[in-house]
């Protein structure tokens, strides 16, 4: 039977208010169901919960786990947790701030500063969590705290461990240092682990290590009064402490690098060739990391922000310079591997190159020129004409090849944070970035490590120790092993190492002898630092800062100072069984042979001295 | 079986007269006023919740108030222009959920978020209204009850954002689209034996439902089965709840009085938990109170559906309601321990913006069908 348009619509009518009555019937079955279960709750077991309310007393707690410590390789404390007093505002549980921190600075100095800190923590932090308003409590104001802290409800002294640096600025740039953690860094962690726990790495080695150093938080069940105050704890799993770092930095060296570089901005670092142990990194300035453990004043900040020599830049890894002549051996060594060079074979240096065809002319640091050069010759001298010649003959294509062979343009991986890759420039990467063609002269400055091409001074030790350990290039670190608190044995922490091939195994020992003539040689570069306990191999560099017009002559005392070439030296030794590489930077320093080398030399002897293979200077007679 | 039924409902639509001032903007006053009361009841639970904290108060009656903006201008919406946009908003909202899934924003281990010009924004949400939407359009194709084929169309449109929102993972808010499907089915007049069947499909895809679970939802499932088991992890939250909840007894302990929430012994205690400090600090006489607003809304809902001109009108109504209705039954469910716990906030109550203004937008439509003559 038919339906009439009409019919159909009443009984869909009809259809949907049914289901609208039973869905109501539903809706209020439901909430009976829900009123039935809060009966059973809150009348029948009301007595059973009230109880449970009122004994309702335990609750869970982090507990933080100490940060491991940090030593150097003689067992010398670099890195110290050391107990410290603070007094917290619990800011929910005062009734009238102005007048509660009015009546503590009676009892207790607060100064300004004390005040400003307080605001800004304010801001960040939970209406029912602690926050600061003085630091570093002395035993006589906690005492006095103890006697009337009665008339402050919601003010507590609190003790926190404050990690200190008893170095101070001497290992600010390779520790790094710890800070509280900050909004970014919540983000990025595991809450749960950071429960109860203030600080955190912020940069250097106590970033890198950082899930190292921080350990396992644990838990303890602790009973509390109505008002929340603990009375007793029940129950705790301990947490599992941070590890010990122990490093390869030695700080007496890291003191007489510091002492040899004598006040000017540079770098030194010194490795350890036979496992990638970083002995020394000195970054100059430097800064006391213990400033900003506690939160650095802005007054503070922005001096060693603004400072014009930059002490808070870690030039050791962040540091990007041109690396000049100390590429020479890399290239030279290149040649020998794709046997473009033969050792016994001469370019004549008229004192510039020309490419075929082309007018423009690649100068020599010597005006006259070194007439005809070995390879030999050319890296004792360091003739920029026979490295032109080389890199043409090379090619960019192999060039970039074989020195990314020893980590230029990449990370070395070190354990202190922020590192940068420097800039090994390619044909590829000019398009990418600069969106230009390469021109065969970018090839040209490549052989004498100017143009586009970066690398920091870790870099440079890295490879050099690559060298020195005839291609076997290990990752840098300073960190050896890792330990649990009061055990005695230490974990070591895995090395990489790698091999880099340079064809015939002899090259690398042509090399390393052309190195050797570099200092030990009549006419080596750096044959002043010679020395009559044990042999060098080395190689001075220049790097370029102002660049001079194809006319003019560079004269340093017409340059302003913080124009100056870059002066760099990289070494090892002994050449025999070489036990320290190093590589030195001084800034604005002038010429490698003049300036570094000797920086270079003092931290050698000191090294050598300390491990008893060449005798003791005779630091009376000296004067 | 057929149920014979004739309607003696007043019905004002049929009534001669002119219609009120609030009627002429669209505002249907018996619902705003039982909306009103309830976010002013959440106000006061949020204020001694959020332990007397002002400036939350003052976020959330910030929300509230574009929430209320954005229910008045959609109840300006003619329901037979919405009609004519549901299948359009329903496939853009399934769109931004494969988006999300694509290029979503992470927070607390879920992708929920799509930012769009600096604005973050949950398209899960917007489905809470476009699934009912484009059922009901579907379902307004034909005469009612819908024969097999809607049937499927609809379980089809709801099964596509519901599976793409539980792979975020948020099983709260698939289980409230999945359920805006269902009951929009259900007020049309699905058959009796049709909803056997569906619930007896969803009884043997349950278990499927474990296997494609993270671990954290399992664990969910399995403290709610047995709390005292994890009584410091999952299971903490049940049984403070439920502590707090029962000691509060018959009276309560009074506004701001209560210690279970102040000594912070309740998790989520001003979000999905906020049921608990009612029940502490209000006793049963409060939730009494409550849920009998929250009854006089859905009521009122479902007799805004009854009233309708039209199908669509119908089921939209309806549908909107009934979801509101799970929203209610699933939090307060979970805070007394009868069902798992699902993150899904007190309607109205809880501290929160986005699902505010979903549920208000909603009640807006719901309103422009209550009050456009066809």
């Amino acid at each position: 039977m038919l339906e009439t348009g009409f019919e159909v619509r009443q009984r869909e009518r009809r259809l949907v208010t049914t289901r609208a009555l039973v869905a109501g019937a539903l809706v209020i079955l439901g909430f009976a169901l829900i009123l039935l279960r809060l009966l059973h709750l809150q009348v029948n077991r009301h007595e059973y919960f009230s109880v449970l309310s009122q004994d309702n007393r335990v609750k869970v707690q982090p507990v933080p786990p100490t940060r491991g410590l940090i030593y150097d390789t003689k067992g010398r404390l670099l890195a110290d947790n050391h107990p410290s007093f603070a007094l917290e505002i619990t800011l929910e549980k005062v009734e009238d701030l102005a007048q509660t921190i009015d009546a503590l600075s009676e009892l207790i100095r607060i100064e300004e500063k004390d005040r400003a800190r307080f605001a800004r923590l304010r801001r960040q932090r939970m209406r029912f969590q602690g926050v600061p308003i003085r630091l570093n409590l002395t035993e006589a104001e906690v005492a006095r705290f103890a006697v009337n802290g009665h008339r402050f409800a919601g003010v507590d002294v609190r003790a926190e461990l404050i990690r200190t640096y008893p170095y101070g600025a001497l290992t600010a740039h390779a520790l790094g240092y710890v800070g509280r953690i900050n909004e970014q860094e919540l983000a990025s962690i595991d809450t749960s682990q950071y429960a109860g726990t203030n600080f955190i790495g912020k940069v250097g080695t106590e970033k890198t290590h950082e899930t190292l150093l921080h350990g396992r938080v644990g838990y303890q069940q602790v009973e509390v009064n109505a008002r929340g105050r603990i009375l007793r704890t029940l129950e705790s799993t301990p947490p599992q402490p941070g590890q010990d770092l122990l490093l390869y930095l030695d700080v007496s060296l890291q003191q007489a690098a510091t002492d040899a570089l004598g006040g000017r901005r540079g770098v030194v670092v010194a490795m350890d060739p036979r496992d990638g142990g970083v002995l020394a990194l000195v970054s100059e300035p430097s800064f006391d990391p213990n400033l900003f453990v506690e939160g650095i004043s802005h007054a503070d900040y922005r001096e060693l922000l603004y400072s014009p020599d930059k002490p808070l830049f870690n030039r050791a890894v962040r540091g990007q310079y041109p690396p000049g002549s100390t590429v020479k051996p890399f290239i030279g060594l290149g040649g020998l591997a794709l046997g473009v060079v033969g050792p016994e074979k001469t370019t004549y240096c008229p004192g510039y190159f020309s490419l075929p065809g082309q007018r423009h002319r690649f100068r020599c640091w010597r005006r006259g020129g070194h007439g005809a050069v070995t390879l030999e010759q050319a890296m004792v001298q360091s003739c920029d004409v026979y490295f032109y010649s080389l890199a043409h003959q090379m090619g960019i294509g192999q060039l970039h090849e074989f020195l990314s062979r020893f980590g230029f343009g990449t990370r070395t991986g070190i354990d202190v944070s922020g590192e940068l890759p420097g800039l090994l420039p390619s044909p590829e990467w000019k398009q990418r970035v600069r969106k230009r063609l390469w021109y065969p002269g970018e090839t040209l400055i490549l052989g004498i490590g100017q143009g586009s091409f970066l690398a920091t001074p870790l870099q440079l030790a890295a490879a050099t120790a690559a060298l020195a350990n005839r291609g076997r290039f290990i990752q840098p670190r300073l960190a050896r092993a890792s330990r649990l608190p009061g055990t005695a044995a230490a974990q070591p922490l895995p090395l990489a190492s790698r091999r880099v091939d340079a064809g015939d195994p002899r090259n690398w020992d042509r090399m390393i002898a052309d190195m050797t003539q570099v200092v030990e040689g009549r006419r080596g570069t750096a044959r002043r630092i010679r020395s009559p306990h044990y042999r060098i191999a080395g190689k001075t560099g220049t790097a370029q800062v102002f660049t001079v017009g194809q006319k003019e002559s560079y004269d340093a005392a017409k340059v302003p100072e913080r124009m100056r070439d870059h002066a760099l030296f990289t070494a090892f030794a002994p050449v025999e069984d070489p036990r320290i590489v190093i590589a030195v930077l001084v800034e604005n320093g002038g010429h490698g042979g003049a300036t570094a080398a000797p920086v270079a030399r003092q931290v050698m002897d000191a090294y050598l001295e300390g491990l008893g293979l060449i005798p003791t200077h005779e630091t009376e007679n000296g004067g | 079986m057929a149920v014979r039924f004739t309607p003696s409902l007043p019905d004002r639509d049929m009534e001669p007269g002119e219609p009120g001032l609030l009627r002429r903007i669209h505002i249907d006053a018996p619902l705003l006023l039982g909306l009103l009361a309830l976010c002013g009841f959440g106000l006061l639970v949020l204020y001694s919740a959020s332990g007397q904290d002002p400036l939350t108060v003052r976020r959330q009656l910030i929300r509230l108030g574009v929430a209320f903006g954005v229910m008045l201008v959609l109840a300006q919406v003619p329901p037979t222009s919405l009609r004519r946009w549901s299948l359009g908003i329903y496939a853009a909202g399934v769109g931004m959920l494969v988006a999300v899934l694509l290029f979503g924003e992470t927070g607390k281990g879920a992708q929920r978020w799509l930012e769009v010009g600096g604005l973050r924004f949950q398209p899960s949400e917007l489905l809470k209204i476009a699934l009912p939407m484009a059922a009901a359009w579907l379902l307004s194709l034909r005469p009612l009850p819908p024969r097999l084929l809607e049937i499927l169309l609809v379980v089809m449109l709801t099964l596509i954002p519901v599976l793409l929102i539980a792979e975020q993972p948020d099983l709260g808010t698939s289980l409230l689209v999945a359920s805006a499907g269902v009951m929009v089915l259900f007020i049309a007049g699905l058959s009796w034996s049709m909803i056997l069947g569906l619930a007896s499909l969803a009884a043997a895809i349950a278990p499927l439902l474990w296997l494609v679970m993270h671990d954290y939802q399992r664990a969910r499932v399995l403290t709610f089965l047995n709390p005292e088991s994890d009584p410091l992890g999952t299971g903490y939250h049940i049984i403070q709840s439920q502590i707090a909840i029962g000691s509060g007894g018959i009276y309560g302990k009074g506004w701001l009085n209560g210690t279970q929430s102040h000594l912070e012994f309740l998790p989520e205690r001003h979000t999905d938990f906020i049921f608990a400090v009612v029940g502490e600090e209000l006793g049963f006489s409060g939730i009494l109170a409550l849920l009998a607003l929250y009854l006089v809304v859905i009521l009122r809902g479902l007799l805004i559906a009854v009233r309708a001109p039209d199908n669509y009108g119908r089921l939209l109504a309806g549908g909107l309601t009934l979801v509101f209705f799970v929203y209610v039954f699933v939090n307060t469910g979970m805070v007394t321990g009868l069902l798992p716990v699902v993150g899904i906030p007190l309607p109205l109550v809880s501290y929160g913006g986005t699902s505010m203004v979903t549920l208000l937008a909603g009640f807006g439509l719901v309103m422009g069908v209550a009050t456009h003559k066809k």
